[in-house]
Order: C-alpha cells, then structure tokens, then sequence
C-alpha cells in the first residue's frame, strides 16, 4: 500500500437539514485509484466533492470533521481554497469543454496562472494533450472549437485541461456514464496510466468499471461509508452482507 | 353483461373516425390568430403612414424648379388667407435677398442649419443628427458599463439574499415614467453638473446622456443578467475546478461567453436610448448647433418631433420633414432590434450547442 495521501476523520454534511455524509473516516492512498461506488443518492459524489470543497458554491451546506491532504485539513480557515482545487483537480460527469478551441481550453488553466509565453503554453498543452490520449486525435485542429468535437473526445480535452495545472489528485465524478463503450474503455484505459503520477478518485455507477479500475473500493449507503478495501476484496470476499448484496445486485 | 349489450345507446360509444366540430375550439382559435395578426398590421400600418407622410418632400422638388410659385400653393394649401399673404411676403423677401427662390426643401436637408420656421427655411438634419449621436454616446457610455458590471455582481458575486433585492430594484427603475427622469435632470443634474463642471449652458448633451442612461440601464442590465445566467453552471463549475478565483471564473469564462447576449442588450438599450424623447426635450437644451463640445445644447431627432410636431402647419414641407424624421428614427430603431433579435440572439444559441 502507498503513502496515505487524503485521510477523512469524522466528515459529516447536511443540505440544510438532511443529512447527507454521517460521519465518513477513510484513508485514501497516494497514486493509487479509489473508486467509491453505491446507488443514486448515497451521498458518494457529494462526498467527492468535500475533497476540492466544491460544495462551498452550494448554499445551505455545513461540514463537519476533517479533511486532511497532506496532512493539512482543507477545512481550517486559513486554507486557500483556489490554490487547494489547483491541487486538487476534478472530472465532472458531462464533459464541459468551455466554447473556446482546443488550444484555448487546455491553455485556460496555465494562463490563469499568469503563464503568457507562447513557447511554454505550447509545451504544457502538447504535453497534457499527450497524457490525456488525445494528442493524435486533436493535434490537426487544436484551433477548432472544443464542443465540435465528439462526447468521449471532450471528455478527455477535459481531462487534459486540467492535467495542465499539474494537480496532484483528480477527483472524477462518473467521468464516463454518458459516453458509448469504446469511449468509456479509452477513459479506462487512460485512468490506468495516470495512476502512476497522479492519486485518482472516482465515483462510478458501474460496478465493472471499478472492478476493472481501481486499486481501492468503498461502497456507501444512504450517507454512510460501509465498507472499503482492496478492489478484489470488496467484489470477490466482502465482510459484510449489504456489500455482498450490492455488488451482486441484490438492492440498490 | 347480458344485460342489454344490444341496447345500449350508441352514442356512449366513442367514435373517432369522423371528425368532429368543436365551435369554441374553432372560435378560440380564430380569435387568438386574429389578435396576433392584427398587432402586426397595425405595425405595418404605421409605418405606412410615416412613410407616406414623409414622402411628398422628395416629389416637391420638381414642382419647385418648375415654379416656385406652385410650392407656395401646393405646402401651405389648407392655411387660411392671412398666413397666404404673409407666405406671399416672404417670397418676396427671399427674392430681395438674393436667395434663390427654388431654394428646395430637399436640397436643404444636408446642410448645417435647422431652422424651419424661418423666412427663408432650412432643414438641415445634420445638428440633428449629430445631437443624436452626442447623446447616445454620453448615456452609452455612462449607461453600459454601469449596468454590465451590476448584472456581473449580482450574477455572480452577491450572495442570493442581495442579489434578490437589488435586482428588483434596478429593474423597478425600468417602469419610472421618463417624464420623471427627465424632470430630475432638469432640476437636479444639471445644477449638480454645472456646479461641478462650470460650463455655460445648464441644459446640455452631457445632462441629457446621463438621464438617458439612467433610463437605459435597467434594460441593459436585466438583459445582460439573463445572458450571464445563461451560461452553463458546468462552465463556472469547471473553471473553479480547475483554481481559477471566482474573478477569473466571471470575467474570463463567464463573460467571454455571455458576449453575445451582453451585445444584445447594449443594442436594445441603444435603441431606447435613440428613441427616447420626453428626458431630450427637457435636458438637453433642445438648440441644435454644430459642436463637438459635450457641454454644450443639443437638439435630439425625436426631440425636434415631440417639440415641433403639434406646431406645424399640416401638410407643409416643415411636417413632411419631421415624419422624414419619425420615418429615420422608425429605421434605425428597427435596424437595431432586428440585429439584437436576429444576429445576436442566434449566435448565443450557436454558441452552446456543439456542431458535428
């Protein structure tokens, strides 16, 4: 097992007053994938989202507890949160390529980080494009309009752009559920060589994709984390019934 | 279930294989087209009858050259005998003054002087026009990056509780009569201004764009709100994601893609501006004049209407010229409505939608 990358103590949330994460513990290893699975509503993408605080643009939402990556809790007031989602990169479910080419998308996060010189931009876009296999398929028509592309082709711009701030943990929210197999198994692909640099967080609704993904998996239900271990643990030799249950189909 | 299975009635059976007439259904729709047809005749009708009433300028000029005589009968035709005979002097006067008599009223219409009611008239649309644009540029310029930047803050930065209470408001300036705004400049702007300034002539072009303005931003606000808040939440989302400040996220990813719809709204508000009357007959000095000088009178198109209309003698070249006038105004107006609905409209739409 890897180094201890993020490591979760006590994390509960509420939305107003339902409460949606109950007090959630869990240790998530450096460049490893960690897939959390679960039925719609369990509070898995929720939980995501704690880790870049995506949810402070929701209103009406208190946090509990810690989160700790790199052993400083992204919850302390002192923490900036800008600096933190640089850190801390995320795939979301639809692919949300702004309406700008290619080139224009990729360069998007460098530039804001004050990045102008044309020769550097040209580099860390050719490079992120590369690690995100989509180099041979762009490189023609890096000034074209990104929504031209295909939904898997977008998918992996998305991918690419936000390799391009260097994060060190990418959070991917069913980063394949709206794209056809062959697109699907490419973002698999994909996600097993990122692994080597990057830690890597996935929600997924398809049992087989974690199976085939992740190094770690954690299923959740109705708020509460019920069990998480190795990936071949969880789906061939659970400890508990409900995980038994679900991987097998039996609820959810 | 034996029990009259023959003698049931057959009109509890529905049947669907001949059509039925259903007058209300009928009535109702009939009325609802014909409501919606006749909004758009009566538009048309009217824009028939400025152009009508503008027409007869152009035909004029033949009838001039060949008489200068018969302009006389045909302008001032419905007049009563006294203002006959003092038409009848003034073409003498013009005569001694060496002025050519077939001074036509066309030939006039690109010169430097508007002056209608005169002994010799000239209706030179040119100080018109340029107090139009003098005034639509001040309240452009004043109007546009005011109302831009409030929809940013409170499409963006405020919180739901502020935003819920400015929005409201600003757009509760939209329903101020401009007769009000008009009234506020003539009283307190333009003391206001001149105390700060120090220029000579209290009503001006400057005092007049910033009423106008005032009257412009809750258009050009509320449009370019709902341009900003139709960009994808997904882009705002990805750009936080990716560690952009929220003032990166707006004016980086927001704004550029809200372009359009922001264009939209500037050119809707141009048009309220460029037609808008009562505020540039109360503030600006209504003296057309050639000047450059923000500071200085100016007399709008659709002010020399409101002004000068319910003066003019019907049927003279002086009415003519003014629905001349309406008719350009009418133009422009149009021009840019379509553009903002047409143009702009469909390029935010292109925008979001990927093309295969």
């Amino acid at each position: 097992m890897n180094e201890i990358k993020v490591k979760v103590k006590d994390l509960s949330l509420w939305y107003g007053t339902n409460h949606a994460l109950k007090s959630i513990s869990m240790d998530i290893p450096e460049k490893m994938v960690t897939a959390f699975i679960g039925p719609s509503g369990c509070g898995k993408s929720t939980f995501l989202r704690t880790l870049n605080r995506m949810n402070d643009l929701i209103d009406n939402v208190t946090i509990d507890g810690e989160v700790c990556i790199d052993n400083i809790n992204i919850y302390d007031k002192d923490i900036d949160v800008v600096n933190l989602r640089k850190k801390v990169g995320m795939i979301f479910q639809k692919s949300n390529p702004f309406a700008k080419s290619v080139y224009d998308n990729i360069a998007f996060g460098p530039r804001i980080n004050g990045i102008s010189q044309k020769s550097i931009l040209d580099e860390i876009v050719e490079r992120s494009l590369k690690q995100a296999a989509i180099w041979d398929e762009v490189k023609d028509r890096l000034f074209n309009s990104a929504l031209s592309l295909s939904g898997g082709q977008q998918q992996r711009i998305c991918i690419a752009r936000s390799l391009a701030v260097n994060p060190e943990i990418i959070l991917m929210d069913e980063p394949a559920s709206a794209l056809d197999p062959i697109s699907t198994a490419k973002i698999e692909e994909l996600i097993h060589e990122l692994k080597k640099e990057y830690t890597i967080i996935i929600v997924t609704h398809n049992m087989q994709q974690a199976a085939r993904t992740s190094d770690l998996t954690a299923l959740f239900y109705m708020g509460d984390l019920i069990e998480m271990n190795r990936t071949e643990v969880i789906f061939s030799n659970p400890a508990k019934k409900q995980t038994e249950d679900y991987i097998s189909g039996r609820f959810g | 279930m034996a029990r009259g299975t023959g003698k049931v009635a057959k009109s509890d059976i529905v049947t669907f294989n001949k059509k039925k007439f259903r007058f209300s259904d009928w009535f109702a729709e009939k009325v609802i087209k014909s409501v919606a047809f006749l909004s758009i005749a009566i538009v048309i009708l009217i824009f028939v009858f400025v152009f009508r009433e503008a027409f007869p300028i152009f035909r004029m000029d033949k009838k001039v050259a060949a008489s200068s005589e018969l302009m006389v009968q045909e302008s001032y035709g419905g007049s009563d005998s006294g203002s006959t005979e003092k038409v009848a002097d003034n073409q003498v006067g013009n005569s001694n003054k060496t002025q050519t008599p077939g001074d036509s009223p066309s030939s006039t219409l690109l010169s430097k002087t508007w002056m209608p009611v005169s002994d010799n008239p000239r209706y030179g649309m040119l100080p018109l026009f340029l107090g139009t644009l003098k005034v639509t540029l001040i309240a452009l310029l004043f109007a546009a990056p005011l109302s831009i930047l409030a929809a940013i803050y409170t499409s963006m930065f405020a919180k739901p509780r502020i935003r819920e209470v400015i929005k409201p408001v600003i757009e509760l300036l939209a329903g101020f009569p401009s007769v009000v705004i008009g009234f506020f400049a003539l009283m307190v702007l333009a003391s206001v201004f001149q105390n700060i300034f120090g220029y000579a002539s209290r009503l001006n072009s400057f005092v007049g764009g910033i009423a106008m303005g005032l009257a412009a931003i809750p258009i050009i606000y509320t449009l370019t709100e709902d341009a900003l808040t139709a960009v994808p939440k997904t882009f705002t989302e990805a750009s936080l994601g990716l560690g952009a400040s929220r003032r990166q996220t707006a004016f980086y990813v927001v704004l550029p893609a809200a372009v359009p719809g922001i264009f939209a709204a500037v050119v809707l508000g141009l048009g309220r501006i460029f037609g808008e009357t009562m505020i540039a007959l109360m503030a600006t000095g209504n003296a057309a004049m050639i000047s450059m000088n923000p500071f200085d009178s100016v007399r709008t198109l659709s002010a020399t209407i409101g002004a000068e209309m319910a003066e003019v003698v019907f049927g003279d070249t002086h009415y003519n010229v003014l629905f001349l006038i309406g008719s350009l105004l009418f133009i422009f107006t149009f021009a840019l409505n379509a553009l903002a609905e047409f143009y702009f409209k469909n390029m935010v739409i292109r925008k979001y939608q990927s093309k295969k």
